[in-house]
């Protein structure tokens, strides 16, 4: 089968170990996450990963139902680009110097919709948010131009689906909870 | 301790060190309440706490210190992941504030341990203990088991707190028992209902779930002839008319000649392991394959089926029974005891009665006779090996939970400290281990288990002097070139004797049934060192790579069914 690049989702209780928990299903099929981003999501005590990964389908599919199985984890998704809105955010730092010197600098920052976070009489930072290759583009122009940093987040994503799955998953928990008591 | 006792622990296996001295200090005031087995060596103990709760089903417990303790328990820990067996292993860690600064004895224990548990955890405080062992026992022993460590820094062993009550029956991102669709139901009786040649698979899960009844029953209802994989042996009895034998590499030709044939398969708690599949390409090719799992990540994990039924094995097959319709496929039936014929005739009896001159045994021959002497219903135990796959093959089962092994990791040194553990969960019953010499050296220290608290396991000790499943393979694939596989050994008798245990050499054929009788007859441990043949081959024989009816009869002729 074709590799693709895929995106996991997986939502997780907030404890020590669950990067590991979580890494360790790639590395034990040797394969290589792309990028990981991790924060805590709008459910309280939830915190949600990130991950693309480039492989198979079926080598993805197995890898969630066994990112799912760890204890820790309510539950996790495998995801194709046009299942979702994704973005990454980017940044860059050039002399000031060398936007001073032409506009050449300010035209490529308005082309590509970038925009000024800082500036100094040493340096000046630009960010600029979108898919990868669009943060690559801007690279691309800056780079050769004095570039002296530069550094770009992991992908984020939210599904385009109606239905929030994980949310389900916490409503039929909540149900069993209350059987329990 | 007491969170322990509250979890209705009286049996814990261990061995102390510095790191858990004070677990053992407080484990001082409540012997009569719990008892520990000291092994001699933390290997032996996991082991000793697998073979506990595969006989009784029963959570084993495991105490081990800091560093070399828990590392030593990683095999355990593995093999029991394989092979579901619900363990929680306690470890001591350095204190809380040494963590990470390479303290004496100090491993990253939970780092370590992640990828062989169900759940490792680490412990800081005295008053998180109480819940964590609470919540560990939740976790090893339901939905699918597994092992759970739980490493518990010395200051928190040390430092005082309430006992509080814990109890755990819930955690948020966990449901272990998943509710059964009665769609998937429907369309798996469906299925059932209109195959003509179906067949079920019968795995560790129906064990766990202590679903034999239903799946006898549901067999018999709509005459379904039964496998089983190497841990569902003993989940219907051998001589039941539907039990057609041992699925896998060295299994029956009737159960693996007829999954290629079979046109719907229904597999009861059970992983489609590579030994039991061989190649999947050429795998059960008409068959439309229902899965019963508690694990959702076990379907299509290795073969795709069409029907998942995630839940409990017992569960769905209550729920599957008044759907199935009372049904009759005798010549389906009466076609696996057509291969199993040829496979007496050609396998079995070759190795059930051989006429070798020299006397030397064949290990067929000893593992039915030592069935028969005890009344085809002792709990079989074994190392990994030729005796493995030997004992399961011609020991005979009457009861579940009769034969413990390690299906999944293959460990050798498994056998003699599972035996002890088995016997020590049912001391009622006669419990024998057959091993060899290789495996009964990788843990043979814990003939000292034996000699301290008198565990009267029967052990038989299939010695060829060789590593002989690897031996085999070097015959059949490396042309005979015996790379470190034979082996000089010690006076097996003399060491047991060292250790208080009774036994003896059993050197020709014309005295292993008056040795058996004497086994038998003793009270306490025995150990028969049996002269087996060197040469000696496990046949039938699917090689790795082939289909699974594509089986060696013996080392050139594949079966070729009329």
């Amino acid at each position: 089968m074709e590799n693709q690049l895929f995106t996991i989702t997986v939502f997780t209780e907030n404890q020590v170990s669950l990067l590991h928990q979580i890494s360790m299903v790639f590395s034990r099929r040797c394969l290589n996450i792309e990028s990981l981003t991790v924060s805590a999501c709008s459910i309280p005590g939830v915190h949600k990963f990130t991950i693309t990964c480039k492989s198979d389908r079926a080598m993805m599919e197995h890898v969630v139902k066994q990112i799912e199985k760890r204890i820790d984890v309510l539950r996790a998704f495998l995801h194709t680009d046009d299942e979702i809105v994704f973005q990454e955010v980017a940044l860059y730092k050039v002399p000031t110097a060398s936007v001073l010197e032409s506009n050449e600098i300010e035209h490529i920052i308005r082309e590509h919709g970038a925009r000024v976070l800082e500036i100094q009489p040493e340096y000046t930072i630009f960010e600029k948010t979108g898919h990868t290759d669009e943060v690559k583009a801007l690279f691309d122009k800056l780079n050769p131009l004095g570039l002296r940093q530069f550094v770009r987040s992991g992908r984020i994503a939210v599904t385009k689906a109606p239905v929030e799955y994980v949310d389900a998953f916490l409503e039929h928990q909540e149900k069993r909870r209350k059987s329990l008591e | 301790m007491r969170a322990l006792i509250d979890q209705g622990v009286d049996k814990v296996f261990g061995y102390p060190g510095g790191q858990i001295m004070p677990v053992y200090d407080s484990l001082y005031d409540y012997s009569d309440k719990i008892r520990h087995y000291l092994a001699r060596h933390e290997q032996g103990a996991i082991h000793a706490a697998e073979g506990f709760a595969r006989a009784s089903g029963k959570t084993g417990v495991v105490i081990a210190t800091s560093g070399p303790g828990a590392m030593n328990l990683i095999t355990g820990l593995n093999d029991a992941l394989m092979d579901s067996t619900p363990i929680v292993a306690i470890t001591g860690q350095v204190p809380s504030s040494l963590l990470g600064k390479d303290a004496f004895q100090e491993s990253d224990v939970v780092s370590v341990t992640l990828p062989v548990t169900k759940w490792s955890t680490l412990v800081k405080k005295a008053e998180d203990i109480a819940p964590a062992i609470a919540k560990a026992f939740y976790i090893a022993n339901s939905g699918r088991p597994g092992p759970v460590v739980i490493d518990i820094a010395k200051d928190a062993q040390v430092g005082l707190a309430e006992y509080k009550h814990a109890y755990c029956n819930f955690i948020r991102s966990y449901d272990p028992n998943p509710d059964i669709k009665e769609s998937q139901i429907e369309a798996a009786a469906e299925l059932l209902n209109n195959a003509e040649r179906p067949m079920i698979l019968s795995g560790h899960g129906v064990t766990i779930s202590n679903a034999s009844n239903e799946l006898i029953e549901l067999a018999e209802k709509a005459d379904i002839p039964v496998a089983c994989t190497i841990h569902g042996l003993s989940t219907i009895p051998s001589c039941h008319h539907l039990n057609k034998g041992l699925l896998g590499m060295h299994g029956n030709l009737g159960p693996n000649i007829n999954t290629n044939k079979a046109d719907v398969i229904l597999a009861v708690g059970m992983r489609f392991d590579d030994r039991v599949t061989g190649d999947t390409k050429k795998y059960a090719p008409d068959a439309k394959i229902i899965h019963i799992d508690i694990d959702a990540s076990e379907f299509n994990k290795t073969v795709g089926s069409h029907i998942h039924i995630h839940g409990d094995a017992k569960t769905a097959l209550s729920a599957l029974l008044p759907f199935v319709n009372r049904q009759k496929h005798e010549a389906w039936v009466s076609s696996f005891d057509r291969h199993n014929k040829v496979e007496y005739d050609r396998v079995k009896k070759l190795e059930l009665y051989p006429d070798n001159e020299d006397g030397k045994m064949h290990m067929g021959e000893v593992v039915n006779k030592v069935s028969k002497a005890f009344n085809h219903d002792a709990v079989l135990v074994t190392d990994v090996g030729q005796n493995q796959m030997f004992s399961v093959r011609y020991f005979n089962f009457t009861s579940p939970r009769s034969c413990i092994t390690s299906g999944g990791l293959g460990t050798m040194g498994f056998g003699l400290p599972a035996s002890i553990g088995a016997k020590i969960a049912v001391p009622d019953r006669e419990v024998v281990l057959f091993v060899g010499d290789g495996g009964l050296q990788m843990t043979v220290e814990e003939l000292g288990m034996i000699m301290e608290y008198n565990i009267g396991v029967k052990i038989v000790l299939l010695n060829n002097n060789y590593l002989g499943n690897v031996r085999q393979w070097q015959e059949l694939f490396f042309n005979s070139r015996y790379s470190a596989t034979p082996m000089t050994n010690p006076n097996f008798i003399a060491l047991a004797n060292a250790y208080g245990i009774s036994g003896e050499d059993v050197a020709h054929r014309d005295n292993l049934d008056a040795a058996i009788e004497r086994m038998k007859n003793h009270n306490g441990a025995y150990i028969l060192n049996v002269n087996i043949e060197e040469m000696g081959m496990i046949f039938p024989m699917t090689p790795g790579g082939h289909g699974v009816d594509e089986i060696l009869l013996n080392s050139t002729e594949y079966y070729k069914p009329v």
